[in-house]
């Protein structure tokens, strides 16, 4: 019965999917509701991804060079946030000696948007991999800290307390209770950090950059080439959708039962 | 007969701020000994175990552990809590191992889990989570992680509140049973004063805030107990006439 009705779903979401193509189609190639100079057709923009899959015109680079420049500098930047952000925040919420003097820090710096970073970083360290990662960074960081914390502090009293009679010290309670509890909310995190990566990603590749999707879709917008706008929207979406999927997937594999 | 002081317990004073909710309580229990303690609800009897573990910090006064002071990293203790604390993201198993994994026991491990599992009638449900369990097999998940790390002491509040009745006489007889043969130390909580007579050696009959003990007696009563034996229902009705007293 289960198996039939998620069947049933998927075969919606396909109906869907297809008659969004085709009102597209026909807005913009059959009836010319919308001019392709603002909005391409669907079959102009697949025709696009097949051009820029190899030629580097108009805009310097082909679309495979596009993506990479990006994941190198998404990837090293979300990296980065992750891997400093999810051990700062179980740290700040497991030690209130370490929440006492880095929560104000810490709360200063998150209320500054990562997009407001992008000239000081551009002026500090040029347009390379090295200021977008930056940018990157900032904007995985605080949303990794922010759910690692609660995670940590939404753990029960009574599951410490239960450790804690075991004769459990406070750092094998924080890694046998306290960081399982928190993981549903760290997977949140990276989620939304994802999310978030990529926007400051094109931000900070729309005002200063060289390669990669957001300089695309700004070079597009330039040109006037709405189709290069689109195809970069779409690469964007494709890979995020599968970023996500894997974090969904990996989510799966790590957090058992039912914590939340 | 000497018997061994196991815990002692001297003028145990806790305080939440302007509120003295144990009032210098002081007390034996005596090694295998196990101890019920009832009172009125509301009268600080959880408080009462939580600060002896010092899961709340006593205010003042002293616990001692075979004659040292409680120390939970070094002493062999196992609380059970009267609301749920089985780990939602661990199996039954997993469950039931916690204990002894926290406290580095892996020697015979998976012998003693396979022995508390058997205890509590889980070892068919090993491998669910949790939340596939009713409330009464959560309990039992809990009872057997206690057990499974042979606890010197073991602390019990309410374990039994969210049993059915059958289970809970025939997990009451096996805990008796098991605590005798292992020679167990026990401090029991209880608000049900047949239970307390049931499982007692002795019983703590607590005084309403601020708490302090009313009356230590001594519940002698031939093991298996009969709850309608004359004898029974006397001892029931002495303690119900103590705590309506409040």
């Amino acid at each position: 019965m289960k198996k039939k009705s998620k069947l049933k779903f998927q075969i919606i979401s396909i109906i869907s999917l297809i008659a969004f193509f085709a009102i597209w189609q026909l807005l913009t190639d059959v009836y010319r509701v919308i001019p392709s100079t603002m909005l391409p057709s669907p079959v102009k923009v697949l025709q696009t991804i097949g051009m820029k899959w190899s030629v580097k015109k108009p805009d310097g680079s082909t679309l495979p060079q596009h993506i990479l420049a990006s994941l190198q500098v998404s990837g090293l930047g979300f990296c980065l946030g992750a891997v400093i952000g999810v051990p700062l925040g179980v740290i700040m919420a497991w030690w209130e000696k370490a929440d006492l003097s880095l929560k104000p820090v810490f709360d200063f710096v998150r209320t500054i948007p990562p997009i407001a970073w992008i000239p000081i970083m551009i002026v500090l360290l040029g347009i390379g991999v090295v200021a977008k990662a930056s940018i990157v960074f900032l904007s995985a960081f605080i949303p990794c800290v922010i759910n690692s914390y609660t995670g940590i502090k939404a753990t029960k009293t009574v599951h410490i307390w239960v450790a804690q009679t075991f004769g459990g010290s406070k750092t094998r309670t924080l890694f046998k209770v306290a960081i399982p509890t928190a993981l549903p909310y760290i997977f949140t995190g990276l989620k939304v950090s994802l999310n978030s990566s990529w926007g400051a990603l094109v931000a900070a590749e729309m005002l200063g950059s060289a390669s990669g999707l957001g300089y695309m879709i700004q070079m597009g917008r330039l040109l006037s080439r709405a189709d290069l706008i689109v195809v970069g929207m779409i690469v964007i979406g494709i890979i995020g959708t599968i970023l996500s999927a894997f974090l969904d997937s990996l989510e799966k594999i790590v957090v058992k039962g039912e914590v939340r | 007969m000497n018997k061994k002081v196991k815990v002692q317990v001297t003028d145990l004073t806790k305080r939440f701020g302007d509120l003295l909710v144990l009032d210098k309580v002081s007390f034996e229990v005596y090694e295998g000994e196990f101890l019920c303690i009832v009172g009125p609800t509301g009268c600080g009897k959880t408080t009462f175990l939580n600060s002896l573990t010092h899961l709340y910090e006593p205010t003042s006064g002293k616990i001692l552990f075979n004659g040292e002071e409680v120390n939970l990293e070094k002493h062999n203790i196992a609380y059970i809590f009267q609301e749920y604390s089985a780990m939602e993201w661990l199996t039954v198993r997993q469950n039931v191992r916690f204990g002894l994994e926290i406290k580095k026991d892996y020697k015979n491990i998976d012998r003693k889990v396979d022995e508390a599992l058997e205890l509590v009638g889980l070892t068919k449900f090993a491998g669910y989570y949790p939340k596939q369990l009713s409330a009464s097999m959560l309990q039992r998940v809990v009872i057997a992680r206690a057990f499974a790390t042979h606890p010197e002491l073991l602390l019990m509040d309410e374990p039994y509140g969210q049993l059915d009745i059958n289970l809970r006489f025939k997990l009451e007889d096996e805990v008796v049973r098991l605590c005798k043969q292992t020679n167990t130390t026990v401090i029991f909580i209880t608000h049900n004063i047949e239970e307390a007579v049931y499982l007692g050696d002795r019983i703590l009959v607590l005084t309403n805030k601020p708490t302090s003990i009313k009356e230590i007696i001594m519940d002698e009563l031939p093991h298996p107990r009969d709850i309608a034996a004359p004898e029974f229902v006397e001892m029931r009705n002495r303690i119900t006439d103590l705590i309506k007293w409040w």
